[in-house]
């Protein structure tokens, strides 16, 4: 091997040694041909078996897409992305409609066990009733490539009178519901990348908790893209009728991959009279290589709406992953004191880009918004956030406390923010406060003379610059993602 | 057990230290002091392997090994502890987690067990009693929004936790009232013994009266000028700096 290409064989594997989540399945697949045109659009419906109105609601959203321009307002840089040479649906080979866990390929739930997703009801493999053991399960529903492969616990979420599945067979079971809220929080039309989900979505999570229900368990969602050259499109939609509670929380990996891929999900929130949604976020799709090839382009548009009075969506998220993220999950506070959160981590490394923040809606009387972003940028990253608190007439009393801080790692990264506030109510407060700080040599050697390593002392930092954020997530989770942000800052100091 | 030799240092190429030796035999505890500007703290800090100091020559060993090349955390590992002049502050990061972190880490690196959180919050629980300091100095952020005083008493207080073989105190007693002054001194006298040592780095002659040195050592001008017993900081104190220079010059 000639020695240059050792050397970059030898910096890879270093600088990639991070990503522990970047292996392929070797699975069978059923790829659409590549490209996009209402022909690719027919044939999916036509896999997922969809009824002939959810066709006619794609084809509109492809005929806006095609009158619009992708955006190019945020601070990333990226190739121009070729629409048509993508797959747009690619799913296991596998006969269609699953009875159980046991008739899904094993290469996929060794694929899930290697993410370390307790797919297989734990309770039931060891015999005993779930509703007797544990204290604290967590559904998930795992979505691979295009569609959803397992869903677990449906058993004892529906005995409460919750339905948790995936959204193809929501359209399938409860087409009412779907079609009463699809599309109603995101409009087809509402960006180009919304418009391009809504035209090629696959799958994703549907979760409908009925009135005065408390949702017994953790939701979650995991996605995993696995095939070469597609891109993944999924749509999560969740509703939470007047007094419903609901946790749910998604996580996203993907292989290592030279090229870029392209993930566009939607994800749509309904919170009725006194309703609570609390969505929380661990993206960790793959960064790419410290050169800035490969990786994942997070272009997401996810919004909530508290329809209801004094109901309230929370949105968490710790952004370690993706090349480029692309992100503002918002909240429209129709509802009269109406509360809506963001609870923000993004962390860039190497060469990652990041523009996320949020938009605060204030329409309802006494709607209150908070949100805390914290955005950590090391090696030649670039760490935005861009967020929009806007109050309409209508909103007397509202309330909005906005904290936005930087922390830099070297002096190669940049740390962004671009705060929109509009207020058309003179009784409206909305407060903003930045900081940006860089982690001090003196704090480095502080925590080393007490016996830190350097990265553990970096690690220490961080986390309790994040606190904030990390308290906001499920207790699980908030450990996994406190180690999350310790892998995606390896090697980023000295 | 600490012996420096010939050590000259530098800041941004301007030399600090001329030539200090010094020997801190186990179990004695000197006091260095010396004008603001002598280079006492770059002493303390060049000891520690404070980074943007360059040692130019000299050498310095700690029971026998090279101390200077030993990173700063392998230098915590081997048992020496810089209390701060100015401690720094870490937002978001709780005062036990971060000792307890800390501990662990020492801990590790000799091959000892590990605290879990219930054993380790014993331990602090009863150090910060003993050194008559509220419990909620355990659950506030590292040094964010202390008093400069309680500051100084919380480097005391990972002293007492950390326990180290040799402990560098770099004006601790500065900005103290008396009452502060005397907690960190009984901090400092509980731990004396035959496997403690101590570095006393104070511009005043008040915080020996409650930390009796068996040696002290005068610092100016990057050189000790003047060694000798715990009468010499009296003498000190009596007579000036001024004195003292002019005999040594």
């Amino acid at each position: 091997m000639p020695a240059v290409t050792e050397t970059l064989d030898t910096v890879q594997s270093v600088t990639q040694s991070g990503y522990k989540w970047g292996w392929e399945t070797d699975i069978e697949m059923d790829l659409a041909p590549k490209g996009l045109s209402e022909d690719t659009i027919a044939l999916i419906s036509d896999r997922k078996q969809e009824p002939d109105w959810l066709l006619q609601w794609r084809l509109k959203a492809f005929a806006a897409w095609q009158q619009m321009e992708e955006p190019h307002w945020a601070r990333v840089e990226h190739q121009p992305i070729d629409y048509q040479d993508l797959h747009y649906y690619a799913a296991p080979k596998k006969k269609p409609g699953l009875k159980s866990l046991d008739e899904v390929d094993p290469e996929l739930l060794k694929m899930y066990e290697k993410l370390g997703i307790p797919l297989k009801e734990r309770a039931i493999l060891a015999g005993v009733d779930p509703d007797a053991g544990e204290n604290r399960q967590i559904a998930v529903d795992a979505v691979f490539d295009s569609v959803s492969v397992a869903t677990t616990f449906r058993a004892t979420l529906s005995k409460a009178g919750v339905i948790f599945c995936p959204i193809s067979e929501a359209v399938r079971d409860y087409p009412e519901l779907v079609q009463k809220y699809l599309g109603t929080v995101v409009p087809v039309g509402d960006n180009f990348f919304a418009a391009l989900n809504s035209a090629v979505f696959t799958d994703g999570s549907f979760c409908y908790v009925p009135k005065g229900v408390r949702c017994p368990m953790e939701l979650s969602t995991y996605f995993r893209i696995n095939a070469r050259n597609t891109g993944q499109f999924e749509r999560t939609l969740i509703i939470a009728e007047a007094g419903a509670y609901v946790s749910y929380l998604e996580g996203c990996t993907a292989p290592m991959r030279d090229e870029n891929q392209l993930h566009a999900a939607v994800v749509e929130l309904v919170a009725m009279d006194d309703a609570q949604i609390k969505y929380s976020t661990v993206q960790n799709w793959y960064p790419g290589d410290a050169e800035g090839r490969g990786g994942i382009y997070n272009f997401v548009t996810k919004r909530g709406a508290c329809r209801g009075a004094r109901s309230k969506i929370s949105w968490t998220q710790v952004e370690t992953g993706s090349a480029i993220t692309w992100k503002y999950p918002s909240c429209v506070l129709h509802g009269e004191d109406s509360v809506g959160e963001f609870y923000s981590v993004a962390v860039t490394n190497n060469r990652q880009q990041a523009d996320t923040g949020t938009k605060m809606i204030h329409i309802g009387r006494g709607s209150r918004s908070t949100i805390v972003s914290k955005g950590i940028s090391a090696g030649k990253s670039n760490n935005t956030y861009r967020g929009l608190v806007r109050v309409l007439p209508s909103a007397s009393g509202a309330r909005n406390h906005t904290q936005c801080d930087s922390l830099l790692i070297g002096d190669q990264c940049g740390a962004h923010t671009v705060p929109y506030i509009e207020s058309r109510n003179p009784t409206a407060k909305v407060e903003h406060e930045a900081t940006t700080s860089k982690i001090a040599d003196d704090q480095l050697f502080y925590c080393r003379q007490r016996g830190l390593s350097e990265e553990d002392a970096v690690n220490l930092i961080v986390n309790g610059f994040c606190k904030e954020v990390l308290k906001e997530l499920p207790m699980e989770f908030a450990v996994e993602a406190q180690k999350l942000l310790a892998v995606s800052l390896e090697g980023s100091v000295g | 057990m600490l012996e420096i030799r010939g050590l000259t240092a530098s800041i941004n190429d301007k030399p600090i230290l001329h030539g200090i030796s010094l020997d801190v035999p186990q179990g004695e505890v000197h006091a260095i002091m010396g004008p603001n500007g002598s280079g006492k703290s770059t002493l303390a800090y060049v000891l520690a392997g404070r980074e943007d100091y360059a040692v130019t020559a000299g050498s310095v060993t700690f029971d026998g090994h090279d101390l200077l090349a030993m990173a700063p955390e392998q230098r915590a590992a081997a048992g020496v502890f810089l209390a701060f002049q100015a401690p720094v502050e870490l937002p978001g990061v709780g005062n036990a987690n971060f000792l307890r972190t800390a501990l662990n880490a020492l801990r590790r690196s000799r091959g000892e067990d590990e605290l879990d959180a219930v054993q380790f919050l014993k331990l602090a629980r009863a150090e910060t009693k003993r050194l008559a300091m509220p419990d909620d100095m355990l659950r506030r952020n590292v040094n964010v929004g202390f008093s400069g005083g309680e500051k100084k008493r919380n480097e005391v207080l990972q002293m007492a936790i950390l326990r180290p073989r040799l402990a560098i105190l770099d004006e601790t007693d500065s900005g103290l009232d008396i009452d502060a002054l005397k907690i960190v001194a009984d901090g400092v006298n509980a731990l004396r013994g035959p496997d403690f040592s101590a570095l006393v780095i104070t511009h005043h002659q008040r915080l020996l009266d409650h930390i009796v040195p068996d040696r002290v050592h005068v610092l100016v001008g990057g050189r000790i000028v003047r060694s000798g017993g715990p009468d010499l900081a009296r003498e000190l104190e009596a007579q000036g700096y001024a004195q003292v220079i002019a005999e040594a010059a």
